[in-house]
């Protein structure tokens, strides 16, 4: 049992009117299962577990250049060299060679004939020892016929590169819209690409079986997609392939996909040698190979009243989707649909684009899609407040859903729970905002150097795959005969607290003690057919599915009672470990041990399935989400008018996670995923060179947020009035990833501040990251567009 | 086999922190804790020292040291990857400084990243930590940890030698001299915080090591009435404490070099040595005209320090002769100082350009003047057109506009991932604005961070 679960438990507001005397269920601020055996180094983590006898460590070898014809591969040497037990290229898949999952592209795990980016994968050395390994790729000879690669989003466009047909969403009439409209803004905006920067790097252990099966050990946050995946690229059947995972250093999306290619890759060296595999990919590996957060353009069109509120608009949206589709798809088209963020557009027409280049693939990344239409979208309120000379807060709120007509999104789904409104008033008032802003204002007419920016902004956020068959997940629970409780689910921990919350259900349904429910690794033998942990669901669907087993199980136990005891059910109640039967309290282990000796099955699954989410596919029209999560942010920054530097002075959430499962928990999501995109919007750069190569692959480079990045002053809240309108597990809302859109409060501010340099009179011309170089030219210019405006 | 210990390997060059363990050193009849980069430290450079890991903190069966406990309790872990190297910063931090507040809990994390919680978390546990009672098996043993590390720290050389490879440890002075004469070819070995790189990034095979963290004389320092004399082997962090008292921005740009993790290994002689175009300290020194002391065999030759570099890569030392001391000026000789580092990041980040400025005024006129920048050119480099466009002119905005336009004359910097030319051009410029502002008594705040910085942390 686990035995260091339950710490500083408060009893929030929600728990009022509840029975259960216990205090780790529901509601409550538990710490996350492992901080302790991680803060005493005793977590165990895939690259941590002893290595079988006979290991052998793998090294991919990746393409050196962008695009090029493979002309010619010779591994000969390679075969040869020291402690080198096998070489696998792309003739040596015995299945198909292609990782990619369903829906998706066509991924290959090794390259065949040609090259499409610089770091995909050629072939793999696999030795005694991973020097070994490193050593004898140097010995291959590759020769490459190179071709002309496209690398930017403006090179596809003008080459009209593209992985399929452009997608279309039209509401109403854009042309007549924009038209008709008193006031009319074009502009543009890009949004820079993110690397996922899990500290854990990709890493699989694959260990050979029987007939040729094979267990794998896989940091993934989808073990059947690794599983099927494998399967096909050994060319064997699903149910000879085991996927296991007990947690993750971190996947934020990274580890959805992406991990599929090096557990083949691993169980291909199994498989082939009889021997267990590891790969464990050093961090510039991991950076050349995997996929990143899409870099996406916009070019818009928007029509407006003089209140700045929008008629409608036409909205081009170029996405950079790498060499091959993996999840782009589905990611434009959250792209589309969160270009409302939170406002009514009017009439649109939205077209996106995914753009092929000769880049690694871009993929999932914390927020799918929509924090790039959420930076978009609030630079046109930006600039339509810059351009009437109005208040930018007075701008959102006239065009923020409301419960008038202006309640349908432009994918025609009517928002029937919209709590915005008030989120916003209390934020207002609570943040200071309009005292601050003039402040702020009064200190930007004073100082010449620094200047400040304060912006607020609301949130809408759709929760739920849109891929409609991805809405259902299974649990598998065993209570044995001593009571203590065994919980499985198809849910992955990757530190976001997934596993503690679930166990915090079931505690709550059985109503046991959390310490009394082991919490076991994630694996396809015990709950199959899982979806990914992904789109902010895993508590909604994976808790659901949890809740659903407790209570069969639970039923069973009542049933057992009633019988037993000859009791009605109505007067059995389940309370704080106790069984009370009529007049007669036993402890839940007790009953569990009578139920046992009465026949009866303690061991339960749990199904569920949310089928209420359907879009159309041609249209994109109808129900792409299950409900929405809502909050606000308002940031203040300052920033160097001479050097471009930018810093956040003060943060100020209100945010709404429904009844929250875990408060402690929900704030780590919401504070963690507020710096993350921060660190998207300000210091984390990728960038390519002319041909190609990614030239920030490491940590030296790459710069994410560090400790003095997060501001001292960050006031953070969830909505304690707030449930869930939606039948979701105790009325709680998901918490994963909208957090990461409200971190655009910050480049809104950050833009805020620029605009002051002409005294508000223009828009700045900045995008994302808003880097020092980036705010430095965008001060630089707008200085320019004034002078040349007033003279 | 057993399994991997907890330090975990993040990234393998010294930016991540995950792999962070501390080293105990003896320090008089104290050990000294600090915290370091495993993933980049050679093994024989610990010869002598205690290393503490995550399992070592607490007892076995006990409850958990404080800094274990608290980070789990205030919810400062999610994934848990980086939580091992986080709980041994939080370790060293704790014993250094009992209460520390936010800004040196940030100087103290700085080495440490962290993808999910945000910090927050993790500074409460910073905060806290001693507010919480548990297992401190290191702590309780002090003296009997000082008494080990005496009995092992004997003062003999260490020689090591496995598959052809030499690692040379000397002691004094003399004997490096002397192994240089031997091995000219040798790699000199301080801090590592770049030669282990050469390893985990570039797979290098070292043939030979001649480690300096032992030589005595390399970490003395001597402050004279005009000059600070620094042993090559001092540390940046040691540095720091040093020079802040005299040049505020010195102490800023190193406080802001690298994390406390490197600055903890890393030396100045080291980051001179090294002659990288954006090693921070080469810019600062060289406008303070400081001066090298090269040692071969037993001749010593002063240098001013901006002709040690000659071009990329190119050093103006002989083989077998190495940095023995930096002297750097203090005193009536400097003028107003300022430094400035810019980054995409304020902490633990390489610079885009770095850029220092040593005026002295006489009746308003600019009577000396040293500039230099790093990231501008292929070594550090002074501004001598700049300086010539400003030397003898009044100290106001027309001579520092004619010293912006000289910069071009000396500097024709390059594009790359940390900025493009056109940007280090207009920021080195306005660096030279940015110093006028701050040295023509204007009220104005002109900082983000750092000292007068307007983000003062609480």
């Amino acid at each position: 049992m686990s035995s260091e679960l339950p710490v500083h438990q408060e009893n929030p507001d929600h728990r009022e009117g509840m029975d259960s005397t216990i205090d780790s269920g529901v509601f409550q601020r538990l710490v996350h299962d492992s901080a302790r055996k991680q803060t005493s180094g005793k977590a165990s983590y895939v690259d941590d577990m002893p290595e079988p006898y006979g290991l052998l460590h793998i090294y991919v070898a990746m393409s050196e250049v962008a695009h090029a014809d493979l002309v010619r591969l010779d591994l000969a040497a390679v075969r040869k060299a020291a402690g080198v037990a096998s070489v696998l290229a792309a003739a040596d898949v015995p299945g198909d060679n292609d990782f990619g999952h369903a829906h998706c592209g066509d991924d290959r795990v090794f390259a065949e004939g040609k090259v499409e980016f610089a770091g995909q994968a050629l072939f793999c050395v696999a030795a005694d020892s991973i020097e070994s390994a490193h050593d004898a790729a140097k010995l291959a000879v590759v020769d490459y016929a190179e071709r002309p690669a496209v690398i930017t989003i403006d090179d596809a466009m003008r080459a009209g590169s593209f992985l399929g047909e452009p997608l279309r969403l039209t509401k109403g009439n854009a042309d007549r819209a924009l038209a008709a409209a008193p006031h009319r803004l074009q502009g543009s905006i890009t949004t820079g690409a993110q690397e996922h920067f899990y500290l854990e790097p990709q890493v699989s252990m694959a260990i050979p079986g029987e007939d040729g099966d094979v267990h794998i050990y896989c940091a993934t946050q989808d073990t059947t997609a690794v599983q099927h995946l494998v399967a096909r690229v050994l060319g064997k059947s699903a149910n000879r392939v085991t996927v296991e995972v007990r947690r993750m250093g971190g996947g934020f999306g990274g580890k959805e996909t992406a991990p599929t290619q090096f557990a083949a890759i691993a169980a291909l060296v199994a498989t082939k040698t009889g021997r267990p595999a590891k790969i464990c990919l050093d961090r510039d590996a991991d950076m050349l190979m995997t996929g990143k957060r899409h870099e996406f353009r916009f070019d818009y069109d928007v029509g407006f009243d003089g209140q700045g509120r929008l008629a409608g608009g036409d909205f081009k949206v170029a996405a950079r989707c790498g060499y091959s589709l993996d999840q782009s798809i589905p990611v434009l088209q959250r792209g589309i649909y969160h270009l409302d963020n939170a406002y009514f557009l009017g009439d649109v027409t939205i077209t996106g684009y995914p753009c092929k280049t000769n880049t690694c693939s871009s993929g999932a990344f914390r927020g799918f899609g929509s924090p790039q239409p959420t930076v978009a979208i609030e630079r046109v309120m930006d600039e339509i407040a810059l351009y009437l000379g109005l208040e930018p807060l007075a701008v959102r709120k006239a065009n923020i859903y409301d419960s008038s007509d202006r309640n349908v999104t432009h994918y025609d789904w009517k928002i029937e729970d919209n709590i915005l409104p008030r989120i916003l008033e209390e934020l207002e008032a609570s943040s200071d905002y309009r005292r601050r802003r003039q402040a702020v204002k009064d200190f930007n007419g004073e100082n010449p150097w620094i200047k400040k920016g304060i912006a607020l902004m609301p949130l809408k956020y759709g929760v739920g795959f849109t891929a409609r068959f991805l809405n259902q997940a299974g649990a598998l629970i065993h209570v044995y005969q001593d009571g203590s409780v065994h919980l499985n689910h198809g849910g992955t921990e990757m530190g976001q607290g997934l596993f503690v919350k679930v166990a915090q259900i079931v505690a709550e349904e059985l109503q046991v003690d959390i310490t009394r429910i082991k919490i076991s690794s994630t694996t396809t033998e015990k709950v199959p057919n899982t979806s990914p942990t992904a789109a902010s669901t895993g508590t909604d669907l994976n808790g659901a599915a949890a809740q659903i087993a407790a209570r069969t199980i639970k039923g069973r136990l009542m049933d057992f009672a009633a019988e037993h005891y000859n009791v009605s059910k109505e007067y059995i109640n389940f309370h704080g470990g106790l069984v009370t039967i009529g007049n007669r309290d036993i402890t839940f282990e007790e009953l569990v041990g009578e139920a046992y000796l009465g026949l009866v099955s303690l061991s339960a699954t749990g199904f569920y399935k949310n089928p209420s989410i359907k879009v159309d596919p041609v249209t994109l029209k109808g129900r792409p989400y299950h409900y929405n999560a809502y909050g606000g942010a308002v940031v203040e920054v300052a920033i160097d008018t001479l050097t471009g530097e930018s810093k956040v002075l003060r943060i100020d959430i209100l945010h709404d996670a429904g009844r929250s499962l875990n408060p402690a928990i929900d704030m780590g999501q919401l504070e963690g995923g507020f710096l993350q995109g921060i660190g998207w919007l300000t210091c984390e750069e990728l960038y390519w060179d002319d041909a190609g190569r990614l030239k920030t692959h490491a940590p030296s480079t790459y710069k994410i947020p560090a400790c003095s990045d997060r501001p001292a002053d960050m006031r953070m809240q969830l909505v304690d009035w707030s449930e869930n309108h939606e039948d979701v597990v105790f009325r709680s809302k998901a918490i994963g990833e909208p957090p990461f859109n409200l971190a655009v409060s910050t480049f809104n501010a950050i833009t805020d501040a620029v605009a002051s340099v002409a005294d508000y009179r223009l828009c700045p011309r900045l995008d994302t990251p808003a880097t020092p170089e980036r705010i430095l030219m965008a001060v630089e210019e707008i200085r320019d567009r004034l002078s040349g405006l007033e003279r | 086999m057993s399994a991997e210990p907890a330090p975990r390997r993040g990234c393998g060059e010294g930016d991540c922190g995950a792999c962070t363990v501390v080293i105990g050193e003896l320090a008089g009849d104290d050990v000294r804790y600090k915290s370091v980069n495993a993933c980049i430290q050679f093994l024989a450079t610990l010869d002598g020292k205690q290393l503490l890991t995550v399992e070592d903190i607490s007892a076995a069966g006990e409850t958990l040291h404080p800094a274990q406990e608290a980070l789990a309790v205030k919810n400062g872990t999610q994934c848990g990857f980086c939580t091992p190297g986080f709980v041994m910063s939080l370790f060293a931090l704790k014993n250094n400084l009992e209460t520390p507040d936010r800004a040196q809990i940030d100087d103290a994390l700085a080495g440490n990243l962290c993808r999910c919680t945000g910090y927050g978390t993790i500074v409460d546990a910073a905060r806290s930590q001693h507010e919480f009672a548990g297992s401190m098996p290191v702590e309780e043993r002090q003296s009997e940890i000082a008494a080990g590390l005496r009995d092992i720290n004997d003062g003999v050389p260490l020689t090591l030698e496995a598959g052809g490879q030499l690692f040379h440890a000397p002691t004094d002075s003399d004997q490096l001299a002397e192994i240089l004469l031997r091995h000219p070819d040798a790699i000199l070995l301080a801090g590592g915080t770049d030669i282990g790189l050469w390893v985990t990034k570039l797979h290098r095979r070292l043939e030979t090591l001649v480690y300096l963290g032992n030589v005595a004389e390399l970490t003395s320092v001597r402050v004279h009435r005009d000059r600070i004399d620094v042993g090559a082997g001092v540390t940046l962090e040691e540095l720091r404490a040093l020079v802040a008292p005299h040049y505020p921005d010195f102490g800023e740009v190193l406080r802001r070099f690298g994390s406390l993790q490197i600055r903890n290994l890393a030396t100045l002689g080291g980051n001179v040595a090294n002659g990288s175009p954006i090693g921070d300290s080469s810019p600062l020194l060289i406008a303070l005209g400081a001066r090298l002391t090269l040692r071969r065999s037993g001749r010593r030759r002063p240098l001013p320090l901006e002709e040690f570099f000659i071009d990329y890569g190119v050093q103006n030392r002989e083989p077998g002769e190495f940095i023995e001391m930096i002297s750097i000026p203090i005193g009536d000789s400097v003028g107003l100082f300022r430094a400035y580092k810019l980054s995409k990041r304020f902490d633990q980040d390489i610079s885009t350009l770095c850029g220092a400025f040593n005026l002295t005024l006489e009746k308003g006129l600019v009577k000396a003047v040293r500039i230099a920048f790093g990231g501008m050119a292929a070594v550090p480099k002074r501004a001598h057109a700049v300086e010539s466009a400003l030397l003898g002119r009044p100290w106001n905005a027309d001579s520092v506009r004619a010293g912006m336009a000289a910069m071009t004359e000396d500097y024709a910097p390059i594009d790359d991932m940390r900025g493009s030319a056109l940007y280090r051009s207009k920021a080195a410029g306005n660096l030279l604005l940015k110093f006028y502002n701050e040295t023509n008594g204007g009220k104005y705040p002109t900082r983000l961070v750092g000292n007068g910085g307007l983000a003062r942390v609480i």
